[in-house]
C-alpha cells in the first residue's frame, strides 16, 4: 500500500463522488452503490466491500463524505459489532449473506449474551443449544439485549457442551429472530424507560451453517465481540448527530438514526449532567452556599481531569505511542463523575428533588438524572469488574484462585434458573 | 502539549529519573533530613552543574536555559518522585518566578545569572504567623527614607528560609491595607537585623523559617507599590509547579506500594492477589493519573498563555492535595504495620504529601478560587 497517501486517497474519494453522489437517490439504493465503489467501507479487505486501507487514512475517506454531503454506511448500534464479529470468524457464507445488508441498513442486529445467572460473568451462560435432527435448538433466556424487538438477526452465545470447562463448552451462533420460537420482552428500568429487552428462546432453531466458528469456540468469539464493542463506545454518539439537510434520503437516515438511538435517550442524564451544574447553581441560589461550592467545584475538578486523561489517552493513541494506565479508567473514572454529579444536583435542587416528570426541575431532567446515574457503573461491566482488569491487566496484579476453570461446568455451582 | 510530552522531554525526564535515583536514594535522603539546613551546597551544586537545574527556566538574556513550564513541572515531578532534598521550590519556582514576574530588567540582570549558576539559592518570604497564602494578610511595612528602605515584621513559613542567600520580601507600606501599597524587596541572607530560626516541621524534607526583621536594609524589586499582580501571577506559576512535584509524590507512592502488595505473602498468596487490594490499587492509579493529567495540563497552559491559567492553576492544586493525600493514606494501609515504622520509607514520602497538601493553600482554599473565577 506504499502508493496510497493521504492525498491521493482525498483526490480519489472526491472524484469518485463527484460523479455519484446524488441525494435524490433512495438510502439502500444510494449505500449499495457506495458500498460497491469500497468507499463505504475503505478500512475492510478488498474481498469484501473495502479497499484495504490503512486505519490512519479510513477517516480521511470519512471527512470527504461529510464535506459532500453524501451519507455513509449504515453504521451505529449492534450492526457494526455483527460485522466485526462475521468479518474475523465468519464463514464466506455468512459474509455474502449478511455483510452488504449490515450496511445498507437493511438488517438490525442484537447481542444475545447476558443472562439473568449471569451478568459480570458472561461465560457463565446456561443457554443451551444442542443438535437435534440436522439443526441447533436453543432454549434458554437472554436479558439487557438493546434493539431485540425490531432486530433481524442476533449473536448468540450458548452452552453446547456441559462436560468442558466453562470457557471450553461454549459455541457462537447467529439465529434469526423473526421465528415462533423467540419471544422478546421489553424490560422496564428503575428510572422508568424500557431501553432493553428479555428474549426467551424456548425450542428456536439455528440452522448448522450459521454456527461462527467451530463448536467450542464461542468465548473466543464474544471476546472478538466485546473488543469492538470496547473500541467502539466513542463512535456511537459523533454518528448519532446525522445531518439536518433537506431531502429524502437525509430524513430516511435521520429515521434511522432515531430509531437506533432511542434506547440511549436517557444516557446524558446517567452520566450526571455535569453542564448543568452552574446553571442551577445560580438558578438556584445555592451558589452562595460556601459548603455547596465546594461540592460543586470538587465535581467540576473531578470531570475536567477527567476529560483532560481521555485526551492524553488519545494523543497516545493517535502518535502511535503505546498508551499509558490512562487509557483504561474511562469507564470507571466517569462512574464517580456521574455519581459525584448526581449528588451536587440532589443539593442543589433539596426538596424539589423528592418530584419527577413535569413537577420536577428543568421538567424531569434533573429527576431523570437521580435514577439514571446507578446504570453507569453497572452497565457494560460494573466498577468492580473494571477495578479487577485495571489491577490484572494494568497494574499485572495476580489473579484471584478460580474455583470454576477446571472443572466441567456441569459441576460448577451456579444461580438457579427461575 | 497539553495532552502530550514531546520525544525531547520524555528523553529529558528519563535521564533525569536515572540520575536522581542515583543521587537521592532513600539513604541520602534521611542523611539530609536529619540536618538542619535540610541540604548540602556541595552536592547541590554539583547536581545542578552537571543538569543545569536552576538555569532550566531562567532566559537566554539572563545566562538561563530560556525552558518553559513544561519542562519545569517534569523536573519538579521528578524531584517529588526522588524526593530530592534541595532549595530548588524556593530558589526556581519561588524567587526565579518572583524575579521575573516583578523585577525590572536592571534587576533581572543582577539577580537571575547567580540563580542560573547554581551560586544563589533565594527564596521568597510573603507567609506570616497568620498563615495566610495570600499577599493581602501581609503586615511586615517598609519605611523609605533618603533613597533606602528598611522593612520591619516577621515572615514565617519560609522556604529554606534559614539558609538561603537572597531571600525576597513581600512588604506593605504603612497604612495601606489589602492588595494596595505592597512592594517586593530584597534581603541578603546574613543582613543586619535579619534574625533566622529554621522550624521544626512535620515533613522533615521541607524546611521552614521564620524570620525576625528589625529595620533590615532592603533594595526594592520591581515598581514600589505594584507588587500585587507580579505576587499573584508567581503564586499562580508555583501553584501549578507544586502540583507537578505533587504528582511525583503520589506516583512514587503508588508504585512503592504496589510492588509491596506483589511481595507481601498472608494466608498463603501474596496480599496483591486480594480483591480488596486489587480495588484499592485501581483507585490510586485514577486518583493519580487525574491529578497528573490536571498538573500537565496546568503546566502547559502556563507555557501557551491560556487566559483562565489561574482557575487552572487550582483546579490543579486542588486535585492534586486529595489525590496526593489519600494515595499516601492507602500506600501506609497497603504496608500495614511495617509502613507506620520510621525505619520503612514509606512516611517521608506520606509526610511530602502532607505538607504539599498544606502549602500554598490546601484543597478546599483552592475550590473556593476556582469558583471565584467560575461562577462569577
Amino acid at each position: 500500500m506504499s502508493d496510497v497517501s493521504e492525498e491521493s486517497v482525498r483526490a480519489e474519494v472526491r472524484a469518485w463522488l463527484q460523479a455519484n453522489w446524488n441525494p435524490d437517490l433512495g438510502l439502500v439504493e444510494w449505500r449499495n452503490k457506495l458500498i460497491d465503489s469500497g468507499w463505504g467501507v475503505p478500512g475492510w479487505p478488498k474481498a469484501w466491500y473495502g479497499r484495504d486501507l490503512p486505519p490512519g487514512l479510513v477517516p480521511v475517506v470519512e471527512e470527504e463524505l461529510q464535506k459532500a454531503g453524501a451519507i455513509g454506511v449504515a453504521k451505529a448500534g449492534i450492526r457494526t459489532l455483527a460485522a466485526a464479529t462475521i468479518l474475523a470468524h465468519g464463514t464466506d457464507l455468512h459474509k455474502q449473506k449478511f455483510l452488504r445488508r449490515i450496511l445498507t441498513g437493511e438488517d438490525t442486529w442484537c447481542q444475545l449474551f447476558s443472562e439473568p445467572g449471569s451478568g459480570s460473568d458472561v461465560a457463565g451462560a446456561v443457554t443451551r443449544a444442542e443438535m437435534r435432527g440436522n439443526k441447533w435448538v436453543v432454549n434458554g433466556q437472554k436479558v439487557w439485549t438493546t434493539s431485540a424487538h425490531h432486530a433481524d438477526y442476533g449473536l448468540l452465545l450458548a452452552r453446547t457442551d456441559w462436560d468442558k470447562t466453562k470457557h471450553k463448552g461454549l459455541s457462537y451462533f447467529i439465529i434469526d429472530m423473526h421465528q415462533p420460537g423467540v419471544k422478546v420482552q421489553p424490560l422496564k428500568q428503575m428510572n422508568g424507560h424500557a431501553s432493553f429487552n428479555q428474549v426467551f428462546m424456548t425450542d428456536a432453531e439455528v440452522q448448522p451453517e450459521f454456527l461462527v466458528a467451530n463448536v467450542g469456540d464461542g468465548w473466543a468469539v464474544t471476546t472478538t465481540t466485546l473488543m469492538h464493542e470496547r473500541r467502539g463506545a466513542d463512535g456511537l454518539r459523533t454518528w448519532a448527530m446525522g445531518s439536518d439537510r433537506k431531502g429524502r434520503i437525509y430524513e430516511d437516515e435521520r429515521a434511522e438514526i432515531a430509531t437506533t438511538m432511542e434506547p440511549y435517550k436517557w444516557y446524558p442524564q446517567r452520566a450526571g449532567r455535569v453542564d448543568l451544574i452552574m446553571q442551577r447553581a445560580k438558578e438556584t441560589g445555592r451558589i452562595d452556599d460556601p459548603v455547596v461550592r465546594q461540592e460543586i467545584a470538587k465535581v467540576l475538578v473531578m470531570s475536567k481531569a477527567a476529560e483532560w486523561t481521555a485526551r492524553r489517552a488519545r494523543a497516545a493513541q493517535e502518535q502511535g505511542r503505546p498508551q499509558g494506565p490512562e487509557g483504561s479508567l474511562g469507564k470507571l473514572i466517569s462512574s464517580h463523575v456521574a455519581r459525584a454529579a448526581a449528588r451536587v444536583h440532589t443539593q442543589l435542587s433539596g426538596a424539589d428533588a423528592l418530584l419527577s416528570g413535569a413537577d420536577s426541575p428543568m421538567g424531569g431532567t434533573i429527576a431523570e438524572i437521580l435514577v439514571s446515574v446507578p446504570a453507569g457503573s453497572i452497565a457494560g461491566g460494573t466498577d468492580e469488574i473494571q477495578r479487577n482488569i485495571i489491577a490484572e491487566r494494568v497494574l499485572k496484579m495476580p489473579k484471584e484462585p478460580s474455583i470454576d476453570t477446571d472443572k466441567p461446568f456441569r459441576d460448577v455451582p451456579r444461580n438457579t434458573v427461575s | 502539549m497539553k495532552f502530550n510530552f514531546s520525544t525531547e522531554q520524555e528523553e529529558f525526564r528519563s535521564n533525569l529519573r536515572r540520575l536522581l535515583a542515583e543521587r537521592s536514594p532513600s539513604k541520602e535522603v534521611r542523611r539530609l533530613m536529619e540536618t538542619e539546613a535540610g541540604w548540602e551546597r556541595d552536592g547541590w551544586r554539583k547536581l545542578n552543574s552537571e543538569l543545569g537545574l536552576t538555569a532550566l527556566r531562567i532566559p537566554e538574556a539572563y545566562d538561563g536555559q530560556g525552558f518553559g513550564f513544561g519542562e519545569l513541572g517534569i523536573v519538579l515531578e521528578e524531584m517529588g518522585r526522588a524526593l530530592v532534598c534541595a532549595p530548588y521550590f524556593s530558589t526556581s519556582v519561588l524567587a526565579t518566578g518572583a524575579i521575573l514576574n516583578a523585577g525590572k530588567e536592571a534587576d533581572k540582570r543582577a539577580l537571575l545569572p547567580g540563580i542560573a549558576a547554581g551560586d544563589t539559592v533565594a527564596t521568597l518570604a510573603w507567609v506570616e504567623d497568620n498563615g495566610r497564602w495570600d499577599a493581602a494578610g501581609t503586615t511586615l511595612t517598609v519605611t523609605p527614607s533618603a533613597g533606602s528602605f528598611h522593612l520591619d515584621g516577621h515572615k514565617s513559613f519560609v522556604l529554606d528560609g534559614h539558609t538561603a542567600d537572597l531571600v525576597i520580601v513581600l512588604a506593605r507600606a504603612p497604612g495601606t491595607t489589602g492588595e494596595n501599597g505592597l512592594s517586593l524587596f530584597t534581603v541578603a541572607g546574613d543582613a543586619k537585623g535579619l534574625t533566622r530560626r529554621a522550624l521544626k516541621t512535620m515533613d522533615w524534607t521541607r524546611k521552614l523559617a521564620r524570620l525576625e526583621f528589625k529595620g533590615v536594609e532592603a533594595k526594592p524589586l520591581g515598581e514600589q507599590g505594584g507588587a500585587a499582580g507580579p505576587f499573584a501571577r508567581t503564586m499562580t506559576e508555583a501553584a501549578i509547579c507544586l502540583a507537578n512535584e505533587m504528582a511525583g509524590v503520589a506516583e512514587r507512592l503508588r508504585e512503592d506500594s504496589l510492588a509491596y502488595a506483589k511481595m507481601r505473602m498472608q494466608f498463603g498468596r501474596p496480599i496483591a492477589s486480594f480483591q480488596s487490594m486489587k480495588h484499592k490499587a485501581a483507585d490510586m492509579l485514577v486518583d493519580v493519573e487525574l491529578a497528573k493529567s490536571a498538573a500537565y495540563y496546568a503546566a502547559a497552559a502556563l507555557d501557551e498563555g491560556d487566559n483562565d491559567v489561574e482557575s487552572v492553576a487550582s483546579l490543579a492544586k486542588a486535585a492534586a492535595s486529595e489525590a496526593c493525600l489519600q494515595t499516601a493514606i492507602h500506600a501506609i494501609q497497603i504496608h500495614g504495620g511495617i509502613g507506620f515504622t520510621w525505619d520503612n520509607d514509606t512516611h517521608l514520602w506520606f509526610k511530602r504529601a502532607k505538607s504539599s497538601e498544606i502549602l500554598l493553600g490546601d484543597a478546599h482554599h483552592h475550590r473556593e478560587l476556582m469558583m471565584q473565577r467560575w461562577a462569577a
